[in-house]
């Protein structure tokens, strides 16, 4: 008898009302449950965050809305920081808020079905079982979030206002000015001139210096490998030098190495080989560009090399007999066994060369601070997307506009991603998994 | 014997290439070089072979008048932190996302992946004002939460790659034997990744090293300068002045880390082609 009533009770348990409990306030449907210590928690918390956080996520979000109405007195870039932080803090509480509901409600089911409760001891080795991943990644999450997405959200977000060193808090306000920025991106001549220029030139630069690096790298390990080549280990670590100086330090000796008036190149060997006065290194810009790939290989093909030689070293020498066998020639064995093994196992490392060389501002700065001038343009004659943006957000303090580029690099850089994920390995595993 | 001709030919041509090659390569390092053993600061003066070898230019940089010992100092302290820390935090995460399953985390890696190709640059902006905010602008702290954060899309993917390749029946066992989870995590997850933890280790203190970007944006003040920073000023200012200064200084830091690189550059491919094919 007693029996059949407590079947009856567990029975009658509504997981819907276990649920609306919890949307009304978070930590009810859990006391619904029986849950009262889990019940209590949830409650304080919820109130906790009311008491303490909802005037100031309602003010973020105002600000963000509005960014202040009050010339002299609200500061919109501060509102907009506000804006976008207590944007991320109301996206993880409603997080928080959803697990309370799906908790409520999964557990009312549970208890329809005949479950009964754990002790409390047990339900706390649970609950750390199952939160033991999330505290694993909550230091790094935190980091992440104000580092990396707290930026570039707020970075999105500036393409769509009128921030510039004309437009600046304190004294004037910021205003949302919708897709205004692109238009004038693409209309006003300046501005257009400048960005295809830019983007033309960075996608050469991208290309070549890239594609150079990548010809010198293997064409250097194919020789080294030769199996006639001696003192192998000595040309290896002469051939990784180069990665193995700082960037930074060798960039700023080329940079004066190529200088036009007193620099190496002219005086040591342009001049004595050539004569004239030199070749214009710095000033202009079809040879900057050019002496820029030509440090860009230096640069770039040891790593490259290295690469390829470990891959070289790890083909099968069955392949390469058995194309004796057949009487396969030289190029063809290179063609058909070399090349095709060196790509498949190295495809991603190639791509985020690609997409270094892309992002490589540290070069372009360095070398020549992306110079020299250009009339008519804002850019210098060998600024690419990346240094273009620097020099808007930090000499010209045109922020708006600088954002509305990274707007755009980043979509480009999104492409090269989106290769990169069909590629990686262990994402077709993590698929199956 | 006409096989044989080609053959030497062959060989002499490729000897050849390595020599033009090294030549290439040693000329800027050597001419550095010289120019840090030449007497007076004017590049117009200096040869690659010093008519008049001095060691000033080293004497100066340890002199009272320079701050190249503080700049050493705050790119080691720098290097450190984010060297140690990164390993800490990199490795927690990569072990959640390798051993367990939770909510979010297919969406995590990708977003881990497309954020690791977004340039620090894009951010700067509002690292510049969000650390002026708290008050950690001009701080080497501050330098080192940003590189910490930056760090970890890139070399989470790179230990969870190694991660996985763990056999996971060996934390089964453990936890069989009633080991908790960070126990599994300590015992037998980070012994077994010391090779990459240390790849970890190595970019995470070599790139603060190096970073010319990030320090003179975040740093404004001469005591805080890091290396990079510090050595692009003596030649910013009055270009040709300082060159054979810069020269002196940037040998003293790129000797002892060309030397690391050279005995751990094995190292640093298997890392790196880990990190590329297999995630």
């Amino acid at each position: 008898m007693s029996h059949k009533s407590k079947n009856n009770n567990f029975k009658k348990h509504n997981p819907n009302l276990a649920t609306f409990l919890s949307i009304i306030l978070a930590g009810l449907g859990q006391i619904y449950n029986q849950r009262f210590l889990k019940g209590s928690i949830f409650i304080v918390i919820e109130l906790a965050v009311l008491i303490t956080l909802l005037d100031s996520i309602n003010f973020g979000l105002w600000g963000l809305r509005t960014l202040g109405t009050i010339p002299g007195e609200d500061h919109s870039i501060q509102l907009l920081v506000f804006g976008v932080l207590a944007l991320i803090l109301a996206v993880i509480l409603a997080a928080l808020y959803a697990f309370n509901i799906i908790d409520a409600r999964s557990q009312a089911i549970k208890i329809k079905n005949g479950w009964k409760p754990h002790g409390i001891k047990e339900s706390i080795s649970n609950f750390y079982n199952y939160a033991f991943p999330y505290l694993m990644t909550v230091p790094g999450l935190l980091l992440m979030i104000f580092v990396v997405i707290f930026p570039l959200i707020f970075s999105v977000l500036l393409a769509f206002t009128n921030y510039s060193l004309y437009n600046s808090p304190p004294r004037n306000l910021v205003d949302w000015v919708g897709f205004e920025n692109f238009t004038e991106l693409i209309t006003v001549p300046i501005w257009q001139d400048t960005f295809i220029s830019v983007l033309a030139w960075t996608i050469v630069w991208t290309v070549t210096a890239t594609t150079f690096q990548i010809a010198v790298g293997l064409f250097l390990a194919l020789i080294v490998n030769d199996p006639r080549i001696r003192f192998k280990k000595l040309i290896r670590t002469i051939f990784i030098l180069p990665w193995a100086v700082p960037a930074f330090v060798t960039i700023l000796i080329f940079s004066a190495m190529f200088n036009d008036d007193f620099g190496a190149i002219n005086r040591d060997i342009i001049i004595p080989l050539f004569g004239g006065s030199g070749i214009p290194w710095l000033s202009d810009p079809l040879y900057a560009r050019a002496a820029i790939i030509v440090i860009q290989t230096w640069l770039g093909f040891p790593f490259i090399f290295a690469l390829f030689t470990g891959v070289l070293q790890s083909i099968s020498k069955d392949w390469y007999e058995a194309a004796d066998v057949d009487g396969g020639s030289r190029l063809q064995k290179f063609r058909f066994i070399t090349f095709p093994h060196i790509l498949f196992a190295t495809a991603p490392l190639l791509i985020m060369q690609y997409a270094q060389n892309f992002n490589n501002f540290n070069i372009i700065y360095l070398f020549n601070e992306g110079g020299p001038p250009v009339r008519n343009q804002n850019a210098g004659g060998t600024d690419i997307l990346i240094s273009w943006v620097y020099k808007l957000t930090f000499e010209t303090n045109n922020y708006a506009m600088a954002a509305v580029i990274s707007l755009i690099m980043g979509l480009i850089i999104s492409g090269f991603a989106f290769y990169q994920f069909r590629q990686t390995k262990s994402f077709k595993e993590e698929g199956e998994l | 014997m006409n096989q044989k001709q080609k053959s030497r030919i062959e060989i002499t041509l490729m000897y050849f290439v390595i020599v033009i090659t090294s030549i290439i390569i040693f000329y800027p390092l050597i001419w550095t070089v010289g120019m840090s053993f030449n007497q007076g600061t004017s590049l117009y003066s200096s040869s690659i072979i010093p008519e008049d070898f001095s060691l000033e230019h080293y004497k100066w940089l340890f002199s009272n008048s320079s701050d190249y010992i503080l700049w050493y100092k705050n790119s080691l302290i720098v290097s450190f932190s984010v060297a140690i820390g990164s390993v800490i935090i990199t490795s927690l995460v990569a072990y959640a996302f390798s051993r367990y399953k939770f909510v979010g985390k297919k969406n995590a890696l990708y977003i881990f992946l497309l954020l690791q190709m977004f340039p620090v640059m894009m951010a700067m902006v509002a690292l510049y004002i969000f650390l002026n905010m708290i008050g950690m602008l001009d701080t080497l702290t501050g330098l080192i939460f940003v590189y910490l954060g930056g760090q970890i899309p890139f070399n989470a993917w790179l230990v969870k790659g190694y991660f996985d390749t763990i056999p996971r029946e060996l934390d089964e066992a453990a936890k069989i034997d009633g080991a908790g989870h960070l126990r599994v995590f300590w015992s037998i997850m980070l012994p077994l990744a010391k090779p990459i933890l240390a790849v970890v280790a190595l970019f995470n203190f070599m790139m603060p090293l190096f970073d010319f970007l990030l320090p003179s944006i975040v740093l404004t003040s001469q005591d805080n300068y890091t290396l990079a920073v510090g050595l692009f000023n003596f030649i910013n200012d009055q270009f040709a002045n300082n060159f054979t200064r810069f020269a002196a200084g940037s040998i003293l830091i790129a000797i002892p880390v060309a030397t690391v690189y050279l005995f751990l550059q094995r190292y640093l491919i298997s890392g790196l082609t880990a990190g590329g094919t297999k995630g």
